[in-house]
C-alpha cells in the first residue's frame, strides 16, 4: 500500500489535482481510498458527483463514539473509497485535532486494508500545526506530492512545506516524490518549477496545462476522464496518474534560503530586479 | 447536602453532574507506578499531574510521584519538544529512575504533539528508557488511560526472541495493590511461572520503613516487560480494559491472549482458576478451595440479610461488572449498575449478567452517565443498599441508604487497599461488608423490641 500525501498552497488546485489523478490511477484499475484533510469537505466532490459527504467528524459529534465505517466512507467513481475528515467551522474549535482524531478512528474502524494500492491525503495548504501533519507522520504517508504553480507565492509555499518534510524525513521516512505543476499560464512556467525543484532535489513530476475541460468537469462535479474521458486533458491526468505510479524518485527535500528562491525567480524573469 | 437533587428525570445531553469518571492521565499515571523504577510524567502543564498525584495520593495515602513537561504559553504555540527534552534530562539527572513514562494531556494532544518523534530524537543516557502512550482526557475515562500506558510500554519494550521463557503473562485490569498481592499469592500456591504485569504492590502500599525511598522496590521490571515477548500467552482479567495491552503485545510478538471476567465474586473466581489450570497444566491447591467453601459457607450462613436485598453498583467497568456477579450470586438483585466510563460494551455484558439470574426485568445498567443520574435512580426507587466509590456518600446521607465503599477511588477511608476484592478472600470481605451495612441500618432504625444481639 503507497500512503501518499498531497500538499501545497491554498486555491492551488490540489483537491482537483489529487481527484483527477486518482480517476487515472481507477482507471488503471487501482485500488484507491483518498482521506480528505480539509476542514472544507471538498476533496472528494468529483469522485462523488458532487454527493455531499457525512464527514467522520460530523459522524462522531453526532453518533458519539460508535461509528460504524459506512457510516464515514462512501464509494465513487472507479470503486475509490472516499473519506472526509471535515472539521469545525471557520473561527472556532480545532482543525488540526480534528485531522488527528479522524485519522486514528480510521485506522480504529479498520480502514486501511490490504487491498488499497494507495492512499491519498488531500492536506489542506501549508503545514500550520501538528495536527496537519499528522499525514506525514511516522506509519502514514510515505510519500508527499506538491501542487504548484509558477507563481511566487505559490513556490514559496513549495519551498516552506519541504522544509515540513525535511523535518518529518529525518525521524520518519517520508520522502518527497516530486513537485506537480498545475499551470497559470505564466511565462517560462515549467522552466520554472523545474529549477525550483531541481534545487530543492526532486524532480517536477509532471506539467499539467490550464485546460477549460477541468472547469466544465468541476461544474458537471465529475473529474475529467469521468465527464469526457476521449479529451486531451484526460490523457493529461493519465499520464501523471502513470508517472506517479511508476515513480522511484523519492527524496530528502533540500530547501532553498529566501534569497536564493527569489534569485531563481529573477533568472526567469518574473521579478522585477 | 444533596436534598435538592429532584425526582423528575430529564434527558440531558451535554451535561454531566457529579461525574463518575476522572482523567485518562490518572489511569497512565497509575500504570506506569506499576513498573519498577519508574518515573511516570506527565506531558503538559504542571495542574493536570498536581491532580492526579492528589487523587493518588488521597485514596494510597502513600506519596505518589510523577513529574510534569511544565508547559508555559510558549510551549502551547511552539510545541512541547524542548520541554519534554529538557524534563526527561531533568529527571534523569534528579530522580535517576530507569525508565520514564510520558503520558499526554489534553492540552499536548490538542496541539498535536508527536510524541514518538520527540523520544526519536533526543539524547537519552546509556541503559535509560523513556516510553510514551497518549491520553487525551477528552475521550474515555481514566480506564482507558491506564490500558494505554500498559499498551505503550509494550508497544516500546516488549521483545520475541528465539527463546520461550515458560512464563504466563497477567495482564490485570486497575488493581488494588491487595488485589496483585491475592492473584500473586494464588499463582504461587499453584507453582506457576508468571510475570504480572502491572503491579502496583510493593509501590503505593509500601511498609514504613527508617528512610524514604523515591522508587519502592514493587513494580513489573523492565526485563519482564521485556520478557513478555516470549511468554507462552497472556491471561487479560477484565474483558473490558485489557484487550488495548493484549492486543498491542499479540501485534507486536504473536503472543495469543484470554481475556476473563474480572475475577470478582465466586463465577468469575473460578474461571479465573480453571484457566490458570487450562493454561498452565497446574492444579488448584487444597488451599484455595478450602477458601472457596469458606466463602459459599458465608453466604449461606447470612443469605438472609441479604437474599433478595436490591442495590445499586457504581465505579468503573471491570470492577462494577465483578461486583455485580457477586451480588447476584449472593441472591441481591442489583438494581442500578452505572459507570461513567463510555462504551456501549458495558450495558450489554451487564445485560447478559441480568438474563442469566433471570432478574432482567428488574435491573438496568448505565454508560458514560453520571451520580446526579444514579441519584435520581434511587429517589425514584429505593435500593437497600449502595456500593461504589466515596463519591457515593452524599447520595447514600441524602437517602439514608446503607453505604459500602469499594473501587476507586476512596479517598474517605484508610486502609481499604490493603484488603482484596477479587478471588474467594475479597469476596467475603465484599459479604461481610454489604450485609454488615444492612444490618447495621436494622440496628439503627428498628424498634427497641426488634433490637437483638442475636441476628
Amino acid at each position: 500500500m503507497r500512503q501518499v500525501a498531497i500538499y501545497g498552497k491554498g486555491g492551488i488546485g490540489k483537491s482537483t489535482t489529487t481527484q483527477n489523478l486518482n480517476a487515472g490511477l481507477a482507471e488503471m484499475g487501482k485500488h484507491i481510498m483518498i482521506v480528505g484533510c480539509d476542514p472544507k469537505a471538498d476533496s472528494t466532490r468529483l469522485i462523488l458527483g458532487g454527493l455531499a459527504q457525512q464527514t467522520v467528524l460530523d459522524t462522531l459529534r453526532e453518533a458519539g463514539e460508535d461509528i460504524d465505517l459506512d457510516n464515514v466512507m462512501k464509494l465513487g467513481y472507479g470503486n475509490i473509497k472516499c473519506v472526509e475528515s471535515g472539521g469545525p467551522e471557520p473561527g472556532v474549535g480545532c482543525a488540526g485535532r480534528g485531522i488527528i482524531t479522524s485519522i486514528g478512528l480510521l485506522e480504529q474502524l479498520g480502514a486501511y486494508t490490504d487491498d488499497l494500492d494507495y492512499v491519498f491525503y488531500d492536506v489542506l495548504g501549508d503545514v500550520v500545526c501538528g495536527g496537519f501533519a499528522m499525514p506525514i507522520r511516522e506509519g502514514k504517508a510515505q510519500e508527499i506530492y506538491i501542487v504548484c504553480s509558477g507563481e511566487m507565492m505559490a513556490l514559496y509555499a513549495a519551498n516552506n512545506i519541504s522544509k515540513g518534510i525535511m523535518k518529518y524525513a529525518k525521524t520518519g521516512g517520508v520522502r518527497l516524490g516530486g513537485l506537480i505543476c498545475n499551470s497559470r499560464n505564466v511565462a517560462g512556467e515549467a522552466e520554472l518549477v523545474a529549477a525550483v525543484a531541481k534545487e530543492l532535489g526532486t524532480q517536477m513530476i509532471h506539467f499539467v496545462p490550464r485546460s477549460r475541460d477541468v472547469q466544465q468537469a468541476e461544474i458537471n462535479k465529475k473529474t475529467v476522464i469521468d465527464w469526457n474521458p476521449a479529451c486531451e486533458q484526460a490523457d493529461v491526468y493519465r499520464e501523471l496518474a502513470k508517472k506517479i505510479d511508476e515513480n522511484d524518485m523519492f527524496v530528502i527535500p533540500k530547501p532553498l534560503s529566501q534569497d536564493r528562491l527569489e534569485s531563481i525567480l529573477m533568472d526567469y524573469g518574473l521579478m522585477e530586479a | 447536602m444533596l436534598d435538592a437533587t429532584p425526582k423528575e428525570r430529564v434527558t440531558r445531553e451535554a451535561l454531566r453532574i457529579n461525574s463518575c469518571k476522572t482523567c485518562q492521565p490518572v489511569g497512565a499515571l497509575y500504570a506506569a507506578l506499576g513498573v519498577h523504577n519508574c518515573m511516570p510524567y506527565s506531558h503538559g502543564s504542571q495542574g493536570c499531574v498536581a491532580y492526579h498525584r492528589t487523587v493518588l495520593t488521597r485514596h494510597y495515602k502513600e506519596p505518589v510521584m510523577a513529574v510534569s513537561s511544565s508547559f508555559s504559553e510558549g510551549a502551547s504555540v511552539f510545541g512541547g519538544k524542548s520541554n519534554l527534552t529538557t524534563g526527561t534530562k531533568n529527571v534523569f539527572d534528579i530522580y535517576n529512575p530507569d525508565i520514564i513514562a510520558v503520558h499526554t494531556t489534553c492540552l499536548s494532544e490538542v496541539i498535536g504533539d508527536d510524541l514518538k518523534a520527540f523520544i526519536r530524537d533526543m539524547e537519552i543516557p546509556e541503559g535509560k528508557l523513556v516510553v510514551h502512550c497518549h491520553t487525551p482526557s477528552f475521550k474515555g475515562s481514566h480506564v482507558n488511560g491506564y490500558a494505554a500506558m500498559m499498551a505503550g510500554f509494550i508497544s516500546y519494550l516488549s521483545e520475541k526472541t528465539e527463546k520461550p521463557n515458560g512464563k504466563l503473562a497477567v495482564f490485570p485490569a486497575w488493581s488494588e495493590p491487595s488485589d496483585l498481592r491475592l492473584l500473586k499469592h494464588y499463582m504461587d500456591l499453584m507453582g506457576i511461572s508468571y510475570t504480572l504485569f502491572p503491579d502496583q504492590s510493593g509501590v503505593v502500599d509500601a511498609p514504613m520503613t527508617d528512610h524514604f525511598e523515591s522508587f519502592p522496590k514493587g513494580g513489573t521490571t523492565i526485563d519482564e516487560i521485556r520478557g513478555l515477548g516470549d511468554c507462552t500467552h497472556v491471561l487479560g482479567l477484565g474483558e473490558w480494559t485489557v484487550p488495548e495491552p493484549c492486543n498491542a503485545l499479540s501485534k507486536k510478538c504473536g503472543v495469543k491472549s484470554d481475556i476473563i471476567p474480572y475475577p470478582i465474586g465466586i463465577a468469575n473466581t473460578d474461571h479465573l482458576l480453571m484457566k490458570l489450570t487450562e493454561l498452565t497444566g497446574k492444579e488448584v491447591p487444597y488451599a484455595i478451595e478450602e477458601e472457596r467453601g469458606q466463602l459459599i459457607d458465608l453466604i449461606l450462613d447470612q443469605h438472609i440479610w441479604t437474599s433478595q436485598k436490591t442495590c445499586a453498583i457504581f465505579g468503573d467497568p471491570d470492577f462494577v461488572l465483578g461486583v455485580t456477579s457477586l451480588v447476584l450470586e449472593m441472591g441481591m438483585i442489583p438494581k442500578f449498575v452505572l459507570t461513567g466510563t463510555p462504551g456501549h460494551a458495558f450495558p450489554k455484558m451487564c445485560q447478559a449478567l441480568f438474563e442469566q439470574y433471570g432478574v432482567e426485568d428488574q435491573c438496568q445498567a448505565f454508560e458514560f452517565d453520571d451520580l446526579f443520574t444514579l441519584h435520581q435512580l434511587v429517589k425514584n426507587e429505593p435500593v437497600d443498599v449502595l456500593i461504589g466509590t466515596n463519591y457515593g456518600k452524599q447520595i447514600a446521607r441524602a437517602e439514608k441508604i446503607p453505604f459500602v465503599r469499594a473501587g476507586w477511588p476512596v479517598l474517605d477511608r484508610y486502609g481499604h487497599y490493603l484488603w482484596p476484592n477479587i478471588g474467594y478472600r475479597g469476596a467475603m470481605r465484599f459479604v461481610e461488608r454489604i450485609s454488615g451495612a444492612i444490618m447495621d441500618h436494622v440496628d439503627q432504625t428498628c424498634s427497641d423490641e426488634d433490637f437483638d444481639v442475636v441476628m
